[in-house]
Order: structure tokens, then C-alpha cells, then sequence
């Protein structure tokens, strides 16, 4: 079974995200904030990675940057999931390291098709 | 709605277009069709049934037929096929066609226009194998609105991140408003024509890859079989047929087999396979 990492502060969209996510066969962690997902990380690194970009604490971005330095920070697939829909934040996830990029509001069938796409599914 | 004007409504549907509405399928007639009404100034569909009897009103038949057979469509739908073309379809078509270095594809029943769309993706990105070949990819639907919104190339954010890439986005779309719109370049490499399948396609010239997909499914098998002669008479004797997932020729026609190890793609019964499989 494939872990995924839902990171979000908002509770709601967590919860949304993991229904979707357990459908599809995942084990889903959750973390409110960029840094309680690096936290995550460091103890244990997961196949995919649900990521918003604004957050309290540490945002999406930071922690992209920050996970992709870890030791097995070349492992996850990230895919982000925010309302940032304009093409400079879209350009600016990818060169930081996102395989892949759902603008919201999104529904199980984008999560799906985006997590074919990066071969998470 | 009554059985008769239900009978009505898929006689008219079927005779214009082909589509066969089962009797599983009247959920859809409420909520295609509410907008259809609505537009032409009639209360609901018992008024709209009642004004195709009495009057013949030839525009509302077309939209009622318009609105019936109107279908979701996605980029890279099922992915697999696309994988196909770009892996082992395009490179032995530009073998077998070196003497000409014209290729041409054809999209039946395009829809919005996903399907040739992402087809030039594919060919933009092999660009450098296509220098000095000259694609032509015909693109028909028998919906001049799905048409218009084709030609448009203008996507909404839930339909571009339908089995689009993100590099794909990123690389090939403009951001207008709260759409998407694909690149003027990509969309001229594709020519739409309004185009009913139970038409014979000799007008559209001959073509040596046809995407037929989750079309015949809508059909009954005579349909299906008619399709299928009209494709065979303008594929090339080596082209290759792409059908849906869920689609066969098999017990429909022996005018086309599977090709060997290819799932979803047919070729001439008699043919030379231009596609080699081992």
C-alpha cells in the first residue's frame, strides 16, 4: 500500500483530500503546515505528497525546497494542490521540484487522473 | 416523460445522428434538453415534445439532436493510446511514408477538441524527428457548437487539468481570464469539419491513422457496421483504426482485425500492417 501525505491547514480540505485518497487505495498521513510535514518526513518519507502553498508556519514552497534536500527528498511525488492558479506559480512549484500541479477547486477525478500522470497510480 | 414522446425524441435522435438512446439513458433527456427548452421558450420537455409534433421546427430538432449527442471528452484520454502513436505508430508511419512525408489523421467525433489537440502536442513535442513532414489532422464532430468551441481552443481549469500535464499546460497554454486557451500555432495544425459519421467520409479525403473512439458504443450494430465500412473505405491499405477501450469489431465487421499485441487499435482485414509487433 502506497502512502500520501496530505498537507493543508485548512481541516476540510484535508479531510476531502484523505476520502478521495483512501478511495484510491492510500495510506493517508496529514499535516497542518510545511513544517509538521518536514517533521513527517524526516521520520518518515512518503510515496506521494498533497501539498498547499499557503500556510501558516512554513508554506508549501519552503517546504518543497527544504524536503527535496532531505536524504530521500528525491523519492515522494509532489503534487500540489492550491488556489495559486496563474502560470508564474505554476512554473515556479515545477523548478522547485513538483512533478505535477491541481489548481483548486479540484474533485476525485483531477486527484486521480494528476496521480496516473506522476505513476503514483 | 411519457413512453411515446420517450420513443418520439429517440427515433428523431437516432434517424439524424445514429446515437441510440436506451431506456437507461432518460435520465440524460431532463438534463440536456431542460436548456434546450428553456432557450426556445418552452416550459419543459412535454412542451418541447409537443412543439417537434406540431410544428417540424427544424432548428430545435438540431439542438435537441446537438444537446443528445454531446460528449465529455478529455486530453490524452486513456493515455494509452497516445503512448501508442508517439511509440510505435508515428515511427513506423514516418518509415512507411518516407517517399511522401505526408502523414494524415483523422479525429471523428472530436467533440471540444481534446483528443487532435493532444495530438499536436505529441507531434510538437517530436518536432525534431518532423522536420520536412507535413501532418494533417482533420478533426469532425457533428456538433457545430462543440465545433466553434474547438476551433476556440479555450478551456475551462477544470477541463485543462482533465489528463493534461502540467508541463503540457505550462508549455502550450495562455492564461485568458479565468480560461485556458492553447497556443494559435497548435490549433492551426488541425482542420475542423462539421461531419455526421452515418455520412460517407469520402469527402474527407483519405487518411492513414483514424481515432474513432467511444463513438460506436452509442450506436446499434447495422450503425456500428456502416461506420465501420465508410472508415475502411478511407483508410489507407496499411492505416491503423484506433477504437475505444471498450469497443470492438468483433461479430460487428470482418473488414477489420486487431492488431497483434496493440490493444484498441485494427487495421485492414486484407491489409499490409505498416505497424510490425514483436
Amino acid at each position: 500500500m502506497k502512502s500520501c501525505l496530505v498537507v493543508d491547514d485548512s481541516r476540510v480540505i484535508r479531510k476531502v483530500a484523505r476520502k478521495i485518497l483512501e478511495e484510491l487505495e492510500f495510506e493517508v498521513v496529514e499535516a497542518a503546515d510545511g513544517s509538521e510535514a518536514l517533521e513527517q518526513c524526516k521520520s518518515s518519507m512518503p510515496d506521494g505528497i498533497l501539498l498547499d502553498w499557503n500556510m501558516p508556519v512554513m508554506d508549501g514552497l519552503e517546504f518543497l525546497k527544504a524536503m527535496r534536500a532531505l536524504d530521500n527528498g528525491a523519492h515522494p511525488k509532489v503534487v500540489f494542490c492550491t488556489t495559486e492558479n496563474d502560470l508564474e506559480h505554476i512554473q515556479e512549484a515545477i523548478q522547485s521540484g513538483a512533478d505535477e500541479y491541481i489548481m483548486k477547486p479540484f474533485d476525485s477525478e483531477i486527484v486521480e487522473s494528476k496521480f496516473h500522470q506522476v505513476g503514483l497510480l | 416523460m411519457n413512453v411515446a414522446d420517450f420513443e418520439m425524441l429517440s427515433t428523431l435522435v437516432k434517424e439524424r445522428s445514429g446515437l441510440v438512446l436506451t431506456q437507461e439513458k432518460s435520465y440524460l433527456l431532463e438534463t440536456r434538453l431542460m436548456p434546450v427548452a428553456r432557450r426556445h421558450g418552452l416550459k419543459g420537455l412535454e412542451e418541447l415534445c409537443q412543439t417537434i409534433k406540431q410544428k417540424n421546427d427544424k432548428v430545435l430538432i438540431e439542438d435537441v439532436t446537438e444537446a443528445m449527442t454531446t460528449n465529455e471528452s478529455l486530453f490524452f484520454r486513456d493515455q494509452k493510446p497516445f503512448d501508442q502513436f508517439q511509440n510505435v505508430v508515428l515511427p513506423q508511419l514516418l518509415v512507411a511514408r518516407a517517399a511522401t512525408r505526408r502523414i494524415r489523421i483523422w479525429s471523428a467525433a472530436c467533440s471540444s477538441g481534446q483528443e487532435p489537440f493532444s495530438l499536436c502536442m505529441l507531434l510538437k513535442e517530436m518536432q525534431a524527428k518532423m522536420a520536412g513532414w507535413k501532418v494533417e489532422i482533420v478533426a469532425t464532430d457533428i456538433s457545430p457548437e462543440m465545433l466553434n468551441k474547438a476551433k476556440a481552443g479555450l478551456y475551462t481549469q477544470f477541463e485543462v487539468q482533465r489528463g493534461l500535464p502540467i508541463q503540457l499546460l505550462v508549455k502550450y497554454f495562455k492564461q485568458t481570464g479565468d480560461k485556458w486557451q492553447l497556443d494559435a500555432g497548435l490549433r492551426s495544425m488541425v482542420t475542423f469539419r462539421e461531419f455526421n459519421l452515418l455520412d460517407h467520409p469520402r469527402i474527407l479525403g483519405n487518411f492513414d491513422l483514424v481515432f474513432c473512439r467511444n463513438v460506436l458504443i452509442y450506436f446499434d450494430q447495422p450503425t456500428k457496421a456502416h461506420v465501420l465500412k465508410g472508415i475502411s473505405d478511407v483508410l489507407s491499405k496499411d492505416g491503423v483504426l484506433y477504437l475505444g477501450g471498450a469497443e470492438t469489431v468483433l461479430g460487428v465487421t470482418d473488414m477489420f482485425k486487431p492488431v497483434v499485441g496493440q490493444r484498441g487499435m485494427y487495421q485492414h482485414a486484407d491489409g499490409v500492417p505498416a505497424i510490425k509487433t514483436d
